[in-house]
């Protein structure tokens, strides 16, 4: 194994402290903004109280696009994930300025009510969360509290859709009055996207969502991901480089609440523009 | 990209691994240059004992195609290479089989000098299989040494090169056939420098191949079926 000196070592510890504080002056490169733009933002920071999180960061999430946010911990991916649906709300200390628009509407907008705004941009998360309830009252839920159906038979058309839509169907058409809770981890998980798409929305958001799944369960989703994208706009944040490369369009590599680069999948990985991505996605920091 | 490292890895051991699939390229490729050498030496000084050396070596050549491929397998296997260190290896395994193509046709230089001595020398050609031979060697030289420093511009002037070679290889064929007009009783003799020089005019090819890898993997460019204008104009941009 090649020895590395204890000159070389301390040269490349002073490179990574000057990467830190240049890191306020790197300007995205790439192609982040689309022309079918589903969601756009625009200038957009975000504070922790005194601390910020995200630093003027723009970007466009195209129609039927799966974009891939990849990062370091404490990048800001999540944080900037959770922007576009307002989850970051209910944080007291959590301010956010800039442009968040969904088609041509300001998503943060005071008249804005969020609950409508999370049925069209839904969202799925690390842990499966099914709620404790029967399989079918966990898909039937969202379109109830949004009036979506006015009958019992629309209701069980829309459950059924769903889940078949999430490839659960066959796994659970038997047993749709079970405990959510009692499903598997990975169909959990699939039950909660089958939950996110039942109230139709435009837009889904997703963190992690098979960091806490086996390699088939991940392998389930990510083609779900590919076929939900016919219809959907996806959005989704993910530790696994390799998901990133598989499921996305375009990928954007966030990096001390910047972002940094935004380009075709494809090139991200081939080939990156920004000396940084390619630090961290051939793994020589993180 | 402008700038390639192997190093600074979180793993060492990545780093390890992919120091080891560069000095292995070099060695083959050293080894290959000098088969490149002796073939031509077999050829212009008909010494059979020096083309059957050359001959042998094929097998070592051989071997070490086999096991750079196995040890890219594992580099995929192991680390899923992305970026940079994904273009090393796909460069490696496309260098390797170069490498190894260019030892072939060494292998059959070195059986045309075997062929001569048996058959008695040929009127004519000696000098041109000594320059081009040169010419080649010279670019598989360059080419190694572009990728030993990950030098692109390097990497153009060998592919550059191979239009030099294309052209002796042209009117050194219209000499030879001049005499095979001339003296029909040499044809056969004739024949095997025209092997030879075709052989040295296929390393001239691979090395240009070498040089073509070596700019993808240093600038992410793949300039395959690119003249070398337009090669200047996309390293250059």
């Amino acid at each position: 194994m090649k020895e590395t000196s204890a000159a070389e070592k301390s040269a490349n510890i002073k490179q990574d402290s000057d990467i830190n504080q240049d890191i306020q002056n790197v300007q995205t490169v790439g192609t982040p903004f689309s022309d079918s733009a589903k969601m756009t933002m625009r200038n957009v920071d975000v504070f922790y109280g005194d601390k910020q999180a995200i630093h003027d960061v723009s970007l466009d999430i195209g129609k039927n696009e799966v974009v891939a946010m990849i990062g370091p911990s404490g990048c800001g991916k999540s944080t900037f994930l959770r922007c576009l649906n307002r989850m970051n709300d209910t944080i007291e200390s959590c301010k956010i300025t800039g442009e968040l628009k969904l088609e041509d509407r300001d998503i943060y907008h005071p008249k804005q009510d969020v609950v409508p705004l999370r049925a069209r941009v839904g969202m799925v998360f690390q842990k499966p969360n099914p709620f404790p309830k029967s399989i079918y009252d966990n898909v039937a839920y969202g379109p109830k509290v949004h009036g979506l159906a006015s009958r019992k038979s629309e209701l069980d058309e829309i459950v059924e859709h769903s889940l078949k839509r999430a490839g659960l169907w066959g796994e659970v058409k038997d047993r749709l009055s079970s405990p959510g809770t009692g499903l598997s981890g990975g169909q959990q998980q699939r039950l909660c996207i089958a939950r996110t798409i039942a109230v139709s929305p435009e837009v889904i958001l997703m963190d992690e969502p098979c960091s806490a799944l086996d390699p088939i369960a991940t392998a389930r989703i990510e083609e779900l991901i590919a076929e939900l994208s016919q219809n959907f706009t996806i959005a989704i944040v993910t530790h696994s480089m390799q998901q990133a490369a598989r499921v996305s369009h375009r990928t954007a590599y966030f990096h001390m609440g910047k972002l940094v680069e935004v380009n075709a999948t494809q090139r991200v990985f081939t080939n990156p523009e920004h000396a940084l991505t390619e630090a961290y996605i051939t793994g020589r920091f993180g | 990209m402008e700038n390639i490292h192997l190093d600074k890895h979180i793993s060492q051991q990545f780093d390890t691994d992919l120091e080891g699939l560069k000095s292995q390229v070099l060695q083959m490729g050293g080894i290959v240059e000098q088969q490149i050498l002796d073939s031509v030496k077999a050829i212009e000084s008909g010494d059979s004992q020096l083309a059957e050396r050359v001959i042998q070596i094929e097998d070592d050549v051989d071997l070490r195609e086999v096991a750079l491929d196995e040890n890219c397998t594992t580099v995929l296997v192991r680390r899923q290479p992305a970026a940079s260190d994904l273009r090393m290896v796909l460069t490696v395994i496309k260098m390797t089989r170069d490498l190894e193509r260019i030892g072939d046709e060494a292998q059959k230089i070195a059986k045309m000098a075997i062929s001569l001595t048996e058959s008695g020398a040929a009127p004519s050609g000696y000098e041109e299989v000594r320059h081009m031979g040169a010419l080649v060697q010279q670019m598989v030289n360059s080419a190694l040494d572009a990728f030993a420093r990950f030098d692109a511009d390097k990497a153009l002037d060998v592919a550059k090169q191979d239009k030099k070679v294309d052209r002796e290889y042209k009117s050194a064929m219209r000499e030879i056939v001049t005499y095979m007009m001339e003296d029909p009783r040499s044809i056969t003799r004739s024949m095997n420098i025209i092997w030879a020089l075709r052989s040295l005019e296929r390393i001239g090819d691979h090395a240009r191949n070498l040089s073509e890898h070596i700019i993808y993997l240093v600038r992410g460019l793949d300039v395959r079926h690119d003249s070398i204008k337009e090669i200047e104009k996309k390293l250059h941009r």
